[in-house]
């Protein structure tokens, strides 16, 4: 579901000497339906850097990164914007939400953007807050306001409001606590129960060993970092 | 899928100066398009030469029309362009009083895009223009009073009424938040992302607020000095920026 062949990610930072950056060269792993890989390796060693070359929101300079028939390295952006609303879920570790609207519309949000009644969306969206143990009471209220831990569950709430068939986790269980990491992990465990294909990187080394079915040292392919 | 919006090589010159030259790219439907730049890079300009304001020295600007297809804007005539401008084509000005007739009420200026495309019945016309206003949040009983009585805000949320009012198929907004306070900001991007989502809308955003393009548009073309020098998708763009001058820009925004 998703394949990486020979990646490889170079910054090139125009304002400071147009100094450029090896971050990560020659990736190659695959993901099938079902499997959750972790992405390890020390702080700095690009785990989030490969993850959002994988979303597309960071260039890649060489190598394919397939995502059921495409590879968005050569993808036109209207196919990768299709990709993320059909495919390719992401559950980065910040909500970014337009200020003033309810939480309730930011999780049935990716729901609506594939056509699905505001009603149905809703009731989505209400089953995964509840799940998620956000009171009833902040649901009309936007995110923004909320506590750390509270934004990440709505940011997660949202991430797995569809079904994606692919997925990608970034520290989803970082900053909650024990029943709602507990939650997290179940969400996680149904999504591979129905077939995602799932990155993830967690810091938590529990919950890694309990979803993770294997583990991708990210320190390998970081150039001078290896060694 | 056919694009619905085609542009090529758009070059407009102000005589020895540079406007913007040789822009091109495709929107296709429910596509939203940012296009940023400092003041001078040429992105009014460019949004002006596609919605028929300014005629470009050289390109094409093609259309998807409803009745017959792909057209080229540039080169159609004259009535033709102008009912494009009443029908599947809506102009957000920055400055609300450019896009709406002051001395008329608000409910008149929704109703009078409505009567320019035909329709006859008073009633239908009102009915029409209050739905309207409420959807842009603002209170029925304010349909009669000019817009001169108006804040800023919902000046111009009563021009985004009036633009959307006969079901456009493209928007082009030219700093729609510009001038307005954060918290109407907030209002009017809330209100656009909803009709942008819920109409179909394709959308074309000139702005120099990378904020509300992280928020609103889909794709992002940076200019500079005229020329696009950055394209691709609005967090590729923002997040891992190539361009110098796109490096440049994101980098130059104060945080909060």
């Amino acid at each position: 579901m998703i394949e990486l062949k020979d990646v490889s990610k170079t910054f090139t930072l125009h304002n400071q000497g147009s100094a450029v950056i090896e971050v990560i060269s020659d990736v190659s792993f695959a993901v099938v339906p079902g499997e959750c890989v972790a992405l390890t390796g020390a702080s700095g060693a690009g785990k989030s850097t490969l993850m959002r070359m994988i979303y597309g929101n960071y260039l890649t300079q060489a190598g394919e990164i397939r995502i059921g028939d495409l590879d968005i390295v050569r993808s036109e952006p209207r196919d990768l914007i299709k990709l993320r609303r059909d495919v390719l879920g992401y559950v980065s570790q910040f909500l970014r939400v337009v200020p003033r609207v309810p939480t309730l519309d930011v999780v049935a949000e990716p729901l609506r953007a594939l056509g699905v009644p505001a009603d149905e969306a809703q009731n989505r969206a209400s089953a995964l807050l509840t799940q998620l143990n956000i009171p009833e009471r902040l649901w009309s209220l936007s995110p923004t306001t909320f506590s750390g831990g509270e934004q990440q569950r709505v940011n997660i709430a949202r991430g797995f409001a569809h079904t994606y068939p692919a997925m990608l986790l970034d520290e989803p269980t970082a900053s909650l606590d024990a029943a709602n990491r507990e939650v997290v992990l179940s969400l996680i465990e149904d999504a591979k129960a129905r077939g995602a294909a799932i990155i993830g990187i967690f810091h938590d080394e529990a919950a890694r060993t309990r979803v993770c079915d294997r583990e991708i040292d990210v320190g390998r392919f970081t150039p001078g970092m290896a060694a | 899928m056919t694009p619905l919006l085609s542009v090529q090589g758009i070059t407009k010159r102000y005589g020895a100066h540079i406007g913007c030259a040789d822009v091109s790219f495709d929107l296709y439907p429910g596509e939203v398009m940012g296009i940023v730049g400092e003041s001078g890079s040429g992105k009014s300009t460019l949004l002006n030469c596609m919605a028929g304001h300014l005629i470009p020295d050289a390109g094409q600007v093609v259309f998807d029309t409803r009745t017959d297809g792909p057209r080229d804007t540039i080169t159609m005539s004259e009535p033709e362009r102008r009912m494009l401008g009443r029908t599947d084509w809506a102009f957000v000005h920055q400055h609300a009083r450019d896009g709406l007739r002051m001395g008329v009420s608000a409910g008149g200026n929704v109703g009078e895009r409505l009567m320019a495309v035909g329709e006859r019945n008073y009633g239908d016309i009102r009915d029409k223009a209050t739905d309207w206003l409420g959807r842009v949040e603002i209170d029925a009983t304010r349909v009669d009073d000019r817009p001169t009585t108006f804040s800023g805000g919902m000046q111009q949320r009563l021009q985004i009424a009036r633009n959307l009012v006969t079901g456009p198929r493209l928007v082009f907004m030219d700093e729609p938040t510009g001038g307005l306070d954060v918290s109407v900001q907030a209002r009017l991007l809330d209100l656009l992302r909803g009709l942008v989502r819920d109409m179909g809308l394709s959308a074309i955003i000139v702005t120099h607020d990378l904020a509300v393009v992280r928020l609103l548009a889909d794709r992002l073309m940076v200019m500079k000095s005229g020329r696009v020098v950055e394209a691709g998708l609005t967090d590729q763009v923002l997040d891992d920026p190539q361009h110098a001058y796109s490096q440049l820009l994101v980098s130059s925004v104060l945080q909060v």
